[in-house]
């Protein structure tokens, strides 16, 4: 007797997203599978990665990664027309760290200025982030929303203590939006019915379930994720349909092992190499996991993230 | 679990007098009104429909596709009426059950229809004779329903087996064998058979006003035992609310504290 292959169905399929504009645009999500199980169903688009950039010195960076950057972190504009130009970025993120109130704490309308001239100096489709400071952000975002009305781009983070305003800039301006919760399923499908009952389109959203490094409770966000994808799927939950965010590269650089010295441990090799390892295995669990949609920082990170999806696809 | 949808049935007044004025309005808001409390099938009970059952049956689907973009579960004895109804019936939203065959040679027929037509079937776990005792009786007689739908062309995993809900005022002990029997079908075949209720006989002839507890009650117990799906009343909040309730506690639905409202 022939050997047929046993293939799961599913009932659910994850919802398609589409940010930035013209041909330009990044299409994220549509599949109707677990990730990369393509003979199982269809999968209609690969998982895209953007590059961080901020809009403030990146102090806290380890050298090996400010050096990558070095010619261009002192100005966000340069950033992200060297993302755009040099590494080809398909997507850009830049994170306002400076409005927060315990760094520069730059008011909203600072942070609105930075974000039209980073739009009107690249085409790259633009994910906006605040600096994760639930009151600040829901000043922050309400004013870059607007900034960047007519660009098609994500807003984020949108979390349980500040979604109302950002969702509803979010809503008046025509973006996308992330809404994050703390590594917690339930309250992550309570966010996501939350906003939707503002009226905004499960079809916009973009669900974070917070990111972890390697070695630093990842697997608690690989279970999240796999569990958000298996309840969408196998459970046609609507509400846990969005595609999902991996945040990565803001967790895996501030590890012991991305910023120890090779003085100090001798014994765990170069220094620059062992940080690209850590960003691209991170990244990789994630989109094993069900991320549609990764924020790295690393070109040659990116490099080798790209490369296993183009061989598992 | 999956909800068909139980509002429009011969049996109430208003139905009928629709029916019978070739009134749509009713029919339709019925409909819609189960569609939108979260009917996955909207049940279409006719009766025996004897008279221009055909044309009945038609316009019912019609009249119903219309305004709800579900499959619908299609009711009467009459096959001429059902395989109208089959004919008019939008696939695009999902395939119609025919409701229902048994294994009284008079209603094979449906099988044949559901081969023909490729749909979903109820089959009720009752024969020429007599009511089944005990859940082994339903299990011998759901064998030999499966058995002739090989012969029909009917595969398994489109039968959903029935055991036959009895009214818990009268016949009390059947509760128990019905719960039995809801677990012993899924057994059957590996993948296990689906299984569907006609909830609301539970509480047939019982004071109208312990109908809803006695239902939902029931319904929690059935769940338990791993059924598919019911024919109930999806207006009824509190039915909805345990049911949603009991799909959490089983693992069917992601706990999220708005989970009433989705």
């Amino acid at each position: 007797m022939a050997f047929t292959l046993p293939k799961e169905s599913y009932s659910g399929k994850v919802l398609s997203l589409t940010f930035g504009k013209d041909d330009k645009a990044v299409t994220i999500g549509g599949e109707d599978t677990l990730p990369f199980l393509s003979f199982e169903g269809s999968i209609p688009n690969r998982p895209a990665i953007a590059y961080e950039i901020q809009d403030s010195p990146i102090d806290d960076w380890p050298e090996t990664l400010k050096a990558v950057y070095k010619d261009v972190s002192d100005d966000p504009v340069k950033w992200a027309r060297y993302c755009q130009d040099e590494l080809k970025a398909q997507a850009i993120a830049l994170r306002l760290v400076s409005t927060h109130p315990d760094r520069e704490n730059r008011s909203a309308d600072d942070a609105a200025k930075t974000v039209s001239e980073v739009l009107s100096a690249v085409e790259t489709p633009l994910i906006i982030l605040g600096s994760n400071h639930v009151e600040k952000d829901s000043e922050v975002l309400v004013k870059v929303s607007e900034a960047a009305s007519g660009h098609n781009c994500v807003i984020g983070k949108a979390q349980e203590g500040n979604y109302k305003t950002i969702v509803a800039a979010a809503l008046a301006h025509n973006h996308k939006l992330i809404a994050m919760s703390e590594l917690d399923i339930n309250l992550a499908k309570q966010l996501n019915i939350l906003i939707t009952q503002m009226g905004f389109d499960k079809s916009r959203l973009i669900t974070d379930p917070m990111c972890s490094a390697l070695g630093y409770g990842l697997e608690y966000t690989y279970s999240v994720m796999e569990r958000i994808r298996l309840a969408a799927l196998m459970q046609n939950d609507a509400t846990m349909q969005p595609p999902i965010l991996g945040d990565v590269g803001m967790y895996v650089w501030k590890t012991k092992e991305t910023m120890a010295e090779e003085s100090d441990v001798p014994e765990w090799g170069a220094i620059e190499e062992r940080g690209i390892a850590w960003e691209s295995i991170t990244a990789t669990s994630m989109i094993m996991a069900g991320a549609n949609l990764l924020i790295m920082r690393h070109p040659k990170a990116v490099e080798v993230v790209k490369k296993i999806i183009d061989e598992l696809i | 679990m999956i909800i068909i949808g139980e509002k429009i049935s011969v049996i109430a007044k208003r139905v009928r007098e629709a029916m019978n004025n070739r009134d749509k309005g009713p029919i339709q808001e019925l409909a819609e009104a189960q569609w939108k409390a979260g009917a996955h099938y909207i049940d279409v009970n006719i009766g025996p429909a004897e008279e221009k059952g055909e044309e009945l049956m038609q316009w019912m689907v019609e009249t119903i596709q219309e305004k709800v973009q579900a499959p619908l579960c299609l009711d009467t004895t009459n096959a001429s009426a059902l395989e109208a109804g089959l004919k008019a019936h939008n696939n695009e939203w999902g395939r119609p059950i025919i409701n229902s065959t048994s294994n009284d040679p008079e209603r094979f027929v449906m099988l044949e229809l559901a081969a023909k037509y490729k749909c979903e079937i109820i089959a009720l776990t009752v024969g020429k004779g007599g009511l089944p005792a005990d859940a082994e009786e339903r299990c011998a007689i759901a064998a030999e329903i499966m058995a002739r739908a090989g012969e029909y062309g009917v595969p398994l995993e489109d039968i959903y087996l029935d055991p036959l809900i009895l009214q818990v005022c009268t016949t009390q002990d059947q509760a128990l064998h019905a719960l039995k029997a809801v677990r012993m079908f899924r057994e059957l075949n590996d993948p296990p058979m689906k299984t569907v209720v006609g909830l609301s006989n539970i509480s047939n002839g019982v004071p109208k006003e312990m109908r809803s507890l006695i239902d939902r009650t029931y319904l929690t117990l059935l769940m338990y035992e791993g059924l598919t799906a019911a024919i109930m009343n999806p207006l009824d909040r509190e039915l909805m609310n345990v049911m949603k309730t009991t799909d959490v506690f089983l693992g069917n639905t992601l706990y999220a504290h708005s989970y009433l409202e989705m």
